[in-house]
């Protein structure tokens, strides 16, 4: 399967070359054009019957959160910081790879026999944590891992199954968008269409800015794995997405308000074509829409997400029915993109 | 099998205190190799025993040596809405759960993962606080209908971890804590197989140490002993915790001195190390040493017994530490330790003698 080659592949912000290459061979052969950009953005361009003279982008990032070497101990011990949003507590006990030859190593942590008694209840600080290779030494350390090495966590891709044909992983942030652009280039388009999966946006949508700018779109979708929040809670004010329930409309997060002509299009061609949907709860989280809709004299934007339960931890877990409705709604979708008036 | 190996097979395996079967039949396995004698007692413990060559006109003395082969683990205490509450089976750093991946042993088994909430929806404030279990779910990835015809209250998680290769003959998995130890043993005799002995060998891999020492107990009133010998973990060097409390990982077999050692165990067990140019750590231990010799030294009219501990770090989460050297050692050490057992010794170390 597609998704678990991408969602193994390592890609952390900055150091996306692996997931770009597992995305290349995928799409190759889908597009009459593809190259990659300064910052590393790949670009490709799946050429439309002339038709429309639109030019459509959808974006979908490769980048994942994950971790950086920024210290040896004189033990060996090797100190880190996160790359991306990523809350401390996920992190103990956990193992990780590290650089491009992957050496293995493990995030220890002090045994609870030695803890004072509130020890216990205190969250322990990325900045108090180390990752354990093995080295005695920094020097032996050295010899397998350097300064400013990725680390990204070790976590095979695995199928759940049951009716909601859910999947588990690392990365569905956005290796899931990822997944479901190169479905959509096996299609063919009245416009041109243009792919860019995009580098950096887990530090501030980096990718996606220069991206945007060098295609100029007419109209521009992202694709992304979104939160799922959905665990039970005493009180529940929403759990921004439901897993099961079909791809989530964004209206707006912190990086864009949505233009509505484009929600208002996916919501009534879900509708028409019997296509579950939901909305995402307004407000949380940013997307490469928050770039893309910013560019030059601004672009009309919107974003398509599959729900992704425990986004920015070692483990997320989606519904395959749910990023295969994303890929049947994005179709239809874009098959009413060229008659859609966008004219202010 | 070769040590490795074993520990890998051992280390994947599910056993959680109390449900120790899976790694049992293991045990059971790799033992066999070494001797046909085998049981299990009511508690589930595994023992083997490895006779002696007849030793004259003397009596017959017996040893027993014990790893526990169960693990701390986590069991189901209730659904909810399509996740699992669970309750811990032994001591948890609730600390190391988040994100952590498991199987949850229901009619099949179901891969899972302990639920987290994305930093999006935190407050800075809701970051500053250990979740305590009240607010962990176990999510398997199926509908509320699905989950209740696969799991019921009470059915026993562990936690899923591979076993990694470190460098400098370092490994890293999960129920090192103290399939280690069943590893030393099995590396013991092995050892044995080469080596003269008279006393007859009980190897004994133990359960539900982690809930009380319940199966060093019971297996060590069967077999009454001579003497014993239990293998466990010891807090190994780590950055952040202070030189006195740890031993060194790779610096060699810990071995314990204090009230729950007899001293001419421990003094035989440096003999011999320093006889064959093992390298050793000795581990002061000033009360309760928490393991099964604790229970061992008081069975039925009491034995002479010792602690060898295997350094390791990062003891009760999913990536315990140790080093295979230190495997090795303490399996060559134990099986000259025991190839050494005389009569001379049963009189130093005070053993009943035979009638005249």
């Amino acid at each position: 399967m597609l998704l678990k080659e991408l969602s193994e592949a390592f890609g952390v912000s900055g150091h996306e070359g692996a997931v770009r290459r597992v995305i290349v061979d995928a799409i190759k052969d889908l597009v009459d054009e593809h190259r990659v950009d300064a910052l590393g953005n790949l670009i490709a361009l799946k050429k439309g019957s002339g038709e429309s003279k639109r030019k459509v982008m959808v974006a979908a990032h490769m980048d994942e959160v994950g971790l950086m070497i920024v210290y040896v101990e004189r033990e060996g011990s090797l100190r880190f910081r996160p790359v991306g949003g990523i809350d401390d507590r996920v992190l103990l006990s956990k193992k990780v790879l590290i650089g491009d030859n992957k050496v293995p190593g493990v995030i220890g942590v002090k045994p609870i026999h030695l803890l004072e008694p509130k020890q216990r209840n205190q969250v322990m600080r990325v900045e108090e944590m180390s990752i354990d290779i093995g080295a005695a030494s920094k020097d032996e350390a050295e010899h397998s891992v350097k300064l400013g090495d990725y680390a990204a966590f070790d976590v095979p891709f695995t199928e759940l199954g049951g009716t909601l044909r859910t999947v588990k992983g690392k990365a569905f942030d956005d290796r899931a968008g990822c997944a479901v652009l190169i479905e959509l280039l096996r299609g063919s388009y009245p416009f041109d269409l243009y792919a860019a999966f995009t580098v950096q946006e887990e530090v501030g949508m980096r990718g996606a800015q220069v991206a945007a700018y060098s295609i100029a779109p007419d109209v521009a979708f992202a694709l992304e794995g979104t939160i799922c929040d959905d665990l039970p809670k005493k009180r529940d004010v929403s759990p921004t997405t439901t897993l099961g329930a079909g791809p989530a409309i964004t209206v707006m997060d912190r990086s864009v308000i949505a233009d509505p002509r484009l929600v208002n299009l996916l919501a009534e061609t879900a509708q028409k074509n019997g296509i579950p949907y939901q909305f995402k709860q307004p407000g949380i989280g940013g997307t490469d829409a928050g770039a893309i809709h910013l560019s030059r004299q601004g672009v009309p934007s919107v974003v398509v997400a599959v729900p992704s339960r425990y986004i920015h931890a070692p483990v997320c877990v989606l519904s395959l029915d749910d990023l295969d409705n994303a890929v049947r709604l994005m179709r239809e979708t874009l098959a009413q993109v060229q008659g859609l008036d966008l004219d202010r | 099998m070769q040590t490795k190996e074993f520990l890998k097979k051992l280390s994947e395996a599910s056993g959680v205190s109390g449900y120790e079967a899976p790694v049992r039949e293991l045990v059971r396995e790799e033992f066999l190799q070494y001797t046909q004698e085998l049981r299990v007692d009511p508690m589930g413990s595994l023992i083997a025993c490895k006779r002696g060559e007849p030793n004259g006109a003397g009596p017959r003395r017996s040893i027993m040596l014990a790893g526990h082969m169960d693990e701390i683990g986590l069991l189901v205490t209730k659904l909810e809405k399509g996740f699992l509450r669970f309750g811990t089976v032994g001591g948890f750093d609730l600390r190391v759960l988040l994100g952590q991946e498991v199987v949850v042993h229901g009619k099949k088994d179901l891969p899972g993962v302990i639920g987290t909430r994305p930093p999006h929806v935190l407050s800075a404030e809701e970051q500053e606080h250990i979740l305590p279990l009240d607010k962990l779910f176990i999510d398997v990835g199926l509908s509320p209908e699905e989950l209740a015809q696969w799991v019921r209250v009470g059915d026993i998680i562990t936690i899923q971890r591979g076993f990694t290769e470190l460098s400098n003959n370092l490994v890293s998995g999960k129920a090192f804590d103290d399939r280690a130890a069943v590893a030393c043993i099995a590396n013991c005799l092995q050892h044995l197989t080469t080596l003269r002995h008279t006393w007859d060998v009980y190897a004994v891999a133990t359960v539900q140490e982690e809930v009380g020492l319940k199966g060093a107990l019971t297996s060590a009133f069967g077999i009454a002993p001579d003497v014993g010998i239990a293998i466990d973990v010891g807090h190994g060097n780590m950055l952040g915790v202070p030189e006195v409390d740890t031993v060194n990982v790779g610096g060699g077999p810990a071995l314990a001195i204090g009230p729950n050692i007899h001293p001419t165990m421990y003094s035989r067990l440096v003999d011999v190390a320093k006889a064959n140019e093992i390298s050793y750590q000795p581990d002061a231990i000033p009360g309760r040493s928490g393991t099964d010799a604790w229970a061992m030294q008081v069975a039925r009219e009491g034995m002479p017994t010792a602690l060898i501990s295997i350094p390791l770090r990062y003891m009760h989460t999913s990536v315990e530490t140790i080093s295979l050297k230190d495997v090795e050692r303490i399996g060559r050490l134990l099986a000259l330790f025991i190839s050494g057992l005389n009569e001379e010794f049963a009189r130093d170390i005070g053993l009943p003698q035979a009638p005249a």
